[in-house]
């Protein structure tokens, strides 16, 4: 009997969509609705007044700039106030023609994939070693997950720091070992840097997951392996990283959310989108051409895009959840 | 723990070793870079030992781009996002969970659809928003055709719509990043593990539902309150791109939004130490929150699944 991983990585929202899903089922079965207590209060007019903060500000910051940024993707609009034009599918098809928005792709894509190949390669190897030994494990967790309180932007600051080509400590390693390192010049080098100052804050939360998870695999199985012989190595692959696959998953989307999301502050920080777009991914776009372009109805269009985006990955997240579900035996 | 495994023991120990050095190396960095003067900074190879300028430097900076005040403001913008959040989720999630009323369903589901679309993806809309909080007050004057109707009325024209920008207020840092439904979910997905006896109880007990949430829910709820506010602290404390939008009056701004000011610009002589000391002082906070409620920040971490 395998035990739940579930518990480990509770996924919020795919435990919602579930929730939500299997809802018809219990109304049949019961009487009572899902998602409601069996005891629940009749107080109407209480209950709107307790949401209505909540759906106050959803609606203020939420609701209508999203709508917007659906209306707005249609339009073509003067960003001095001029006037408002409806140009139908025109700001998509220019993206799509749009050489600078592939390379924002291409470069998205590269990073996003290098950071969560590296992020997870590497949280698994200190995940497995901080399983593996017994002491001195809580100093090492503690160490390693330090990185996680560091601002993102911090982050890019600290690592722009470190491999500046003028003064930077790790740049005059490389120089000394012969590496004509320079960010500012390499589009290669530029990457890399972005991806290690991704990383290193993204290492710390998949080791805090895949420890967690480690730490609930059940003893009793990989006992068992080791009674028939196989060494902890072995064990690791055969039996424990099979039954670590729905963590992995769940990383791999949460890796995938953070590199198109929430990496604009590092590049922000290091690289600025560069050198001559090197490091320009979609997000990072989406400012540049709203804020300092001020091209409102391709930043729009770019919007709108990544909306379809995040939509899709949160279907992704709720099948990877549902996988989840059929891994118990 | 099943066997005795001298090699691979020491492997492990070894990659662990490893793994937090290159961890900690770049924090070690801002303290030593911190810690120098300018020459020592430039001087070629750099010297990997701290010195004693820290606080002059940290002072530079402090004077340089008001430290003081921007600490100030990011204290006040996470404490305020913190609170308010946490309360404003935990009424909604009350709601949902313990209360039968038409559109229960439809509540839910609008509060879940925010969780799926990061502010990063619509920027320039809710900035538009934040600019004028009046925004939809407007779009209704608009759509209703108001302006016509009072100016037809009142017999002179008049204008309905208002103009009321939250720019380089604190409550356009504040308001705009409340507005996703991360704890409300939470908060939710908790109360639905609480025994229904409980509420049963109290009604039978004749407990109003206020009084049932002061005396009863919140108590029970206290150990995911606490580990709620550290992760929404962390976040709150570490925001860039919505309040790097929002102020552009550099009083305004937070401590993040600060370091950026002090990054070196080509025009002038770089100041890496000075800007390494603002870091130190800047990441402090959050760092010693997760050193020392490390209990507390690895529940709300994986029990948010973000």
């Amino acid at each position: 009997m395998l035990a739940r991983t579930d518990s480990v990585s509770g996924v919020s929202l795919g435990k919602a969509l579930r929730l939500a899903g299997a809802r018809r089922t219990s109304d049949r079965s019961g009487g009572v609705e899902s998602g409601l207590k069996r005891s629940s209060f009749p107080n109407r007019g209480l209950a709107y007044l307790l949401l209505a903060p909540q759906l106050f500000i959803l609606l203020l910051f939420f609701f209508i700039p999203s709508v917007r940024a659906l209306i707005q993707a249609f339009q073509l609009s003067d960003p001095f106030g001029g006037g408002v034009q409806w140009v139908g599918f025109d700001n998509l098809v220019a993206l799509w023609r749009s050489p600078p928005y592939w390379a924002a792709v291409r470069a998205t894509i590269v990073f996003m994939v290098a950071l969560s190949v590296a992020t997870l390669g590497i949280a698994l190897l200190l995940a497995f070693a901080a399983n593996h030994i017994l002491r001195g494990r809580g100093v090492y967790r503690t160490l390693l997950i330090i990185p996680y309180a560091i601002a993102p932007a911090i982050s890019g600051i600290v690592w722009a720091f470190l491999f500046n080509p003028s003064v930077g400590p790790l740049a005059q390693v490389l120089h000394s070992l012969g590496v004509a390192w320079d960010p500012n010049r390499y589009p290669g080098h530029a990457m890399t840097l972005v991806v290690v100052a991704s990383a290193w804050k993204q290492i710390s939360y998949n080791f805090l997951f895949l420890f967690a998870a480690l730490l609930a695999t059940p003893p009793s199985i990989v006992e068992a392996a080791a009674v028939d012989g196989a060494g902890p190595v072995r064990r690791f692959f055969a039996i424990v990283l099979p039954m670590l696959t729905p963590t992995l998953f769940f990383l791999f989307v949460i890796n995938v959310v953070y590199g198109l999301f929430e990496t604009f502050p590092i590049i922000d920080a290091t690289t600025r989108g560069g050198p001559a777009g090197a490091t320009t991914t979609l997000v990072y776009k989406v400012y540049q051409d709203g804020f300092v372009s001020l091209d409102l109805g391709s930043s729009a269009a770019q919007s709108i895009i990544l909306m379809a985006l995040a939509l899709a990955l949160t279907f992704v997240q709720f099948r990877v959840v549902e996988r989840r579900v059929q891994y118990e035996v | 723990m099943v066997e005795r495994t001298p090699i691979l023991d020491a492997a492990c120990h070894l990659i662990l070793i490893l793994g937090a050095v290159l961890f900690c190396l770049p924090i070690y960095f801002v303290v030593v870079t911190g810690s120098l003067s300018q020459q020592q900074v430039l001087s070629l190879p750099m010297t990997w030992l701290p010195s004693d300028q820290l606080f002059a430097n940290f002072e530079t900076a402090w004077r340089k781009a008001h430290f003081g005040r921007l600490f100030f403001n990011s204290l006040v913008v996470s404490t305020a996002i913190v609170a308010g959040k946490i309360a404003v989720s935990l009424l909604a999630a009350f709601a949902v969970t313990y209360f039968r009323f038409p559109l229960r369903r439809t509540a839910f589901w609008l509060i879940f659809v925010s969780l799926m679309l990061p502010i990063e993806v619509r920027i320039v809309p809710t900035y538009e928003s934040a600019a004028n909080a009046g925004l939809p007050w407007n779009l209704l004057v608009e759509t209703l055709g108001l302006d016509t109707l009072a100016t037809s009325l009142l017999g002179r024209a008049v204008s309905l719509t208002v103009n009321w920008s939250l720019v380089n207020t604190y409550s356009g840092l504040i308001f705009p990043l409340m507005a996703s439904a991360t704890a409300t979910f939470l908060f939710r997905q908790f109360f639905m593990t609480i025994p229904d006896e409980l509420s049963e109880a109290a009604r039978i007990d004749g407990a109003r539902p206020m009084q049932f949430f002061w005396m009863i829910l919140l108590p029970l709820s206290r150990s995911n309150i606490i580990a709620m506010a550290i992760i929404l602290f962390l976040w709150s404390w570490n925001q860039y791109l919505w309040p790097l939008l929002v102020t552009s009056d550099k009083d305004m701004a937070t401590a993040v939004i600060g370091l950026r000011e002090l990054l070196p610009s080509a025009d002038a002589q770089p100041t890496w130490h000075v800007l390494m000391s603002a870091t130190l002082v800047t990441m402090l906070p959050p760092v010693l929150l997760v050193l020392f409620a490390q209990r507390w920040f690895t529940k709300g971490l994986i029990d948010s699944g973000k």
